[in-house]
């Protein structure tokens, strides 16, 4: 089987003999299209290769990320400190590795968070429609009217600064959106002459819901979702820069710019570089988004 | 196709307002919550761990704590009806006058802000969707996706390296240089304006350079969107059939861009304005706190790190409240302004 999936001929063919092929060769024409748009790809490796930092820190970090060394504060980059030591005397290389994991966690709690609800919500809405539509759209409406930023800060101020709360914050002003989407989609399946027909063999609202009008409109939310990991990304760090993100010593790349910003005139590389890292992460997401929606949903583009 | 009568219009004109009313609401309702529910004790936000418990107590009476939640809201709300939004404990001034304060320095900087993202952003629209794919069209790509994926205070700490340490064609951050504090009386609020009004030449010029560069950081985030917006309607419209007629006609190219085809997509861009004008208000926060900026966003910033709620809260009520108006007017501009809807 996976044998076959290097097989040009079986993925193209034009009279699939299996569901699997069928699947795959869809699969195959995507990744094709895809493949053609070349900032998309870049999008793609440099997110592979973040993951990569992420999830390989403690073998590529040549340094502990959080042990000081007073001695050497505010090294420029050098062979024994790659890119340099910040203000306590750490290996800022190292501190970036963790950063990745602090960074994408954060990323993908807001999404595993976010993508359910507004899932559940717009679904709930668009399938019942009535009473329960008005009421669920106008609350996503009133979220949606929300200055994201100021809400979540407050928000945290109000809970307390910290990762956690930040993630929970970003969460709440994060899923209208998806709420919406949800909702368009689900209103164009519900009519659909298969969704009559699961209703006549007498499954019930629920099952519908959850099983054959949620999956379809899990595409359009993973470009949505996609496309927004770099807001995500920005509005993590931007949270984390006014100190109500991740807390020190929290290898968060804000919470890194914020610590190390009055080094700028003299040591600009110590709070620059992790600046370069969101930029770097921000830029391949967006890339990525891009790519995906175009070979994925091409009425958005 | 048929205009709207004015009845229709005005319904939907009372729809948005009351839509409008709903949020505002809603907004109220949320800072509510974060305000006096969320905290697991606002009294000790307010007086610290160490306060006697005498005082605590009185505190809790004060702010009617000890009344049922409904009951405090309803406190809350006539409050803010009255304009009433308490004392900021770090300034120990009503967060009015505060607000007072600061709000006029963020709305200067995000007016300055707005004008050149939309001096720039719009032609650079317009000349990208003309010439589609030539090496300017790539370049406002690139531009516009650099624009969506820097950070602001990425942007900020770059530019101020570059302008201010390494090529000294900015001065450093604050709103004015240190020697002309308190020079001109306040009359608008706005710095420039007020030195033009007084006279004072020094301290307008001195004020403009501060302003320039925050402003410049703040406008490319803006202008990223404007240009790409611009870009897409400008294409849609230029493939439209009048375009082509007025073509055929003979009419200068120019003239079809800019009469026939522009003077279609304003409406439109007006919405996208007001949107944007909206979000520039939201990245005053953090461009505010990186060029020392005497804004509301670095009030609403100082004032959340030192827990003083009641100044967070009449920060982000106003911050909240503007922007939902500015949606409104988009809105209201859109429907209004243009009989196709």
């Amino acid at each position: 089987m996976i044998g076959r999936l290097f097989d040009r001929a079986w993925l193209l063919s034009d009279s699939p003999q299996s569901r699997a092929q069928a699947a795959w060769g869809r699969r195959y024409r995507l990744w094709c299209d895809f493949r053609a748009n070349k900032p998309a790809l870049y999008g793609l490796a440099t997110v592979i290769a973040l993951l990569a930092c992420a999830i390989l820190a403690p073998l590529l970090a040549t340094h502990d990320p959080v042990t000081q060394n007073l001695g050497q504060r505010l090294l420029p980059p050098s062979t024994q400190h790659w890119l340099g030591t910040d203000e306590l005397g750490r290996d800022v290389y190292s501190r970036l590795l963790y950063g990745a994991r602090v960074t994408l966690g954060m990323v993908l709690a807001v999404v595993v968070l976010v993508a359910p609800i507004g899932l559940a919500v717009g679904c709930v809405a668009g399938y019942y429609r009535g009473a329960a539509d008005v009421i669920l759209m106008r609350v996503t409406d009133v979220f949606l009217a929300f200055p994201r930023l100021i809400l979540a800060l407050a928000f945290v101020a109000a809970i307390q600064p910290g990762m956690t709360s930040a993630v929970i914050a970003i969460a709440l002003t994060t899923w209208p959106p998806y709420a919406r989407l949800a909702r368009a989609e689900t209103m164009t399946i519900r009519d659909a002459d298969y969704i009559a027909a699961v209703r006549m063999t007498g499954a019930s609202s629920g099952r519908i819901i959850l099983r054959h009008i949620m999956p379809l409109c899990l595409g359009s939310l993973i470009v949505r979702v996609t496309l927004d990991m770099s807001a995500i990304i920005i509005f993590a760090a931007s949270l984390g820069f006014l100190g109500m993100g991740a807390q020190p010593p929290s290898p968060e790349w804000g919470t890194m710019i914020a610590t190390a910003r009055r080094f700028l005139l003299d040591q600009w590389w110590v709070p620059l570089i992790p600046g370069i890292a969101i930029l770097v992460a921000s830029l391949a997401f967006n890339l990525l988004g891009d790519g995906l929606r175009d070979v994925l949903d091409p009425r958005q583009g | 196709m048929q205009r709207h009568s004015p009845a229709r219009t005005l319904a939907r004109l009372g729809a948005t307002v009351s839509s409008l009313a709903i949020t505002l609401f809603g907004l109220v309702l949320v800072t509510f919550f974060i305000g006096r529910v969320i905290p697991i004790d606002p009294v000790l936000t307010i007086l610290g761990d160490h306060a006697r418990p005498e005082l605590v107590e009185r505190m809790r009476i004060e702010l009617g704590l000890d009344k049922p939640l409904p009951v405090q809201f309803w406190i809350y709300l006539t409050h803010l009806f009255r304009g009433d939004l308490g004392r900021s404990v770090m300034t120990s001034n009503l967060v009015v006058d505060d607000i007072k304060l600061y709000f006029p320095a963020t709305v200067e900087l995000g007016t300055t802000a707005m004008i050149f993202a939309t001096l720039i952003g719009i032609p650079l629209g317009v000349l990208s969707a003309v010439r589609r794919n030539s090496r300017l069209d790539q370049f406002v790509r690139v531009f516009s996706i650099v624009g969506h994926s820097i950070p602001i205070p990425v942007l900020g700490l770059i530019s101020l390296l570059v302008f201010y340490a390494w090529l000294g064609w900015a001065p450093g951050t604050g709103r004015v240089g240190v020697a002309y504090v308190g020079m001109t009386p306040t009359v608008t609020g706005f710095l420039t304006v007020d030195a033009l009004i007084a006279g004072d030449a020094d301290v307008f010029w001195d004020a403009l350079s501060h302003l320039m560069l925050p402003a410049a950081v703040l406008a490319y985030f803006s202008m990223a969107y404007i240009s790409r917006m611009t870009r897409a309607f400008m294409i849609d419209a230029l493939a439209g059939e009048y375009v082509i007629t007025a073509r055929a006609k003979g009419l200068s190219p120019a003239r079809v861009i800019w009469r026939h085809a522009f003077g279609n997509i304003a409406v439109r861009l007006a919405t996208v304005l007001a949107l944007t004008y909206a979000g520039l208000l939201e990245g005053a926060v953090v461009t505010e706190m990186i060029f020392s900026w005497p804004g509301i966003g670095q009030y609403l910033t100082v004032s959340l790190l030192n827990a003083d709620m009641n100044a967070v809260i009449g920060a982000t009520l106003l911050v909240g409240f503007v922007y939902m108006v500015l949606n409104l007017l988009a809105d209201v501009a859109y429907r209004v302004l243009d009989p196709r809807v």
